[in-house]
């Protein structure tokens, strides 16, 4: 725990302590400082975590809950306190209900292909059209596998869910699931998902939330939520890629069969039949990402440690900051206007290419991400190709924002 | 503006005017290339002449130097030989290819504008989409 990390939204000081504590922050970019503004395509990395993995593989590494000796009792431990920090983050019941996976696309993967071999011609999944690729693509090999009906409800021009639309594709009761985006990594959309997972439950379906995105801005708590699945990844979480988790209801992943067989995830195994050890170890076959799961607790720590509130309240004035200043430049045009939003913003701008942009931003040292986002299906359904994005994180300064502004009004003279 | 080394006022010129965009109505080859990683996508047609490209226009929705390196290359096509437009694409590939020091090789002066990819990886195939599309369209991979 960093007690002393408390963040005072306002504070130009309390941000420079924070960002002194992302080494990468202070690196330069052709020559340029670096102003990194793609955090929602992967987050920097705090000490805190660094050094938690580095210890871990100095002083306390060894395989997980097979060593009968100290240093594996110790990696044990360490992995399975890390458990306990994501079931903590999430407000899950109990540690038991989190299954740590590579990320938030493994964990989707995990729910597709094993909670969706229960499911059965005739019954239908219902995705958005907002969805990252990956909370696409598992749902459509299910359905070729399994042949169950993949729907998907509209989003408005303004970027948010047809709720209306979304209520009628439940109505038949055919829906055995919903899978959603509980942020959109494009547009910023946060979507109403207590008020999902009510639709979806009376309609009879269960609620699947992907929160890659929403998990690193706001506090997330899935009984509150009333959700049945919740998958995040570590890595824009401030942790290490490679880890991520699925939190389900307990009496699902109990119902659910394996995800991949192999070592730890068995109780018995005899060449005629195996039978399963319990959830989550059930889910976790081989031996698993430990020093990253230890890394992912540790951000965990840091994140709790400077408060997610506070961390909610920073993004939401630099996203309402970025929002009133980015469309004083020339030509630049916001890209959705949802109800509710997180600190993503794309854009694009008249005679500008968004690559052209990405590429004339990072010469200036300024990272962003341009491109369809891995979301092609909503970038068809607001008409364009690509965007430019920009998305901000816990160390996000407002300065950072102002010399993008500046920057990007110089690409643009430059190009008209 | 840094970075203007390689938006050099040749590409963003023919990038906003290009000069051999639209469709090629006696086309007598056609290819599409495309970029999944950004979405560029370019439609080339050519009319080929016994051995000799009489014709050659592009469709190109994409970046700066994607419309640029289509609208070049499809003029600096016109009136050569099918193995000459060929052997050019290869020329073009291999200017900028990993740790080449090659550098025009006989290529158009106009080319050069492309040379500050070297230092750009990431939007090497930008430029290149428009050749491979050529070499597809001529039957070469």
């Amino acid at each position: 725990m960093i007690g002393d990390t408390t963040l005072d939204t306002k504070n130009v000081a309390d941000l420079s302590h924070l960002r002194a504590q992302f080494p990468i922050l202070s690196e330069t970019v052709h020559g340029k400082p670096l102003v990194f503004l793609d955090s929602a395509a992967s987050a920097q990395k705090p000490d805190a975590v660094i050094d938690a993995m580095s210890t871990m593989m100095r002083t306390q590494y060894a395989n997980i809950h097979r060593g009968l000796h100290w240093m594996s009792e110790r990696a044990t431990e360490a992995y399975e306190i890390a458990r306990s920090r994501v079931a903590t983050l999430l407000g899950a019941n109990a540690r038991e209900e989190i299954v740590f996976t590579r990320n938030s696309t493994e964990a989707i993967n995990l729910v597709a292909y094993s909670y969706g071999s229960l499911l059965k011609p005739g019954q239908a999944v219902l995705i958005s059209e907002m969805e990252h690729h990956s909370n696409i693509v598992p749902w459509q090999l299910l359905r070729d596998r399994v042949g169950v009906e993949l729907r998907v409800a509209p989003v408005t021009d303004d970027g948010d869910l047809d709720i209306e639309a979304f209520g009628d594709l439940l109505s038949d009761g055919k829906v055995a699931l919903v899978a959603i985006t509980h942020m959109s990594n494009v547009l910023g959309t946060v979507t109403p998902a207590r008020r999902l997972a009510d639709m979806a439950h009376a309609a009879g379906a269960k609620i699947l939330f992907d929160g890659s995105q929403a998990v690193v801005h706001r506090r997330v708590d899935v009984r509150a939520l009333d959700a049945d699945f919740y998958v995040f990844t570590g890595h824009k979480l401030y942790g290490p890629s490679g880890i991520g988790a699925l939190w389900a209801r307990r009496e699902l992943l109990e119902e659910m069969p394996p995800f991949m067989g192999g070592g730890d995830m068995i109780s018995t195994v005899t060449f005629e039949h195996s039978t399963w050890a319990p959830p989550p170890a059930k889910f976790e076959a081989g031996t698993p990402a430990i020093v990253e799961a230890v890394g992912l607790g540790a951000a965990i720590d840091w994140v709790e440690g400077v408060g997610l509130d506070a961390i909610s309240a920073h993004e939401a004035a630099l996203t309402a900051h970025a929002l009133r200043v980015l469309p004083e430049v020339p030509g630049l045009r916001i890209v959705g206007r949802p109800a509710d939003r997180g600190g993503v913003v794309s854009f694009t701008m008249e005679d500008v290419h968004p690559h052209d942009i990405a590429t004339l931003l990072d010469r200036n040292g300024i990272a962003v991400r341009a491109g369809h986002h891995c979301a092609e299906p909503l970038m068809r359904r607001l008409g364009l190709n690509a965007t430019a994005r920009a998305s901000f994180g816990v160390y996000t300064t407002e300065a950072e924002i102002t010399v993008l502004v500046e920057t990007l009004g110089r690409i643009r003279s430059f190009f008209v | 503006m840094d970075g203007d080394s390689l938006y050099d006022s040749l590409i963003v010129r023919r990038a906003r005017e290009p000069r051999h965009a639209g469709e090629l109505a006696d086309a007598t080859v056609q290819a599409a290339g495309s970029n999944p990683l950004c979405g560029d996508r370019i439609a080339l047609g050519v009319r080929v002449d016994g051995d000799r490209i009489a014709a050659a226009r592009h469709v190109t929705k994409g970046c700066a130097i994607c419309a640029a390196s289509a609208d070049l290359m499809a003029g600096s096509i016109e009136g050569r030989t099918l193995s000459e437009a060929l052997d050019m694409a290869g020329r073009f590939h291999h200017m900028l290819g990993n740790g080449s020091s090659v550098e025009l090789d006989d290529l158009p002066e106009s080319m050069a504008a492309f040379l500050p990819l070297k230092t750009h990886r990431s939007r090497l195939r930008c430029a290149t989409l428009p050749w491979t599309a050529l070499e597809e369209a001529l039957g070469h991979d």
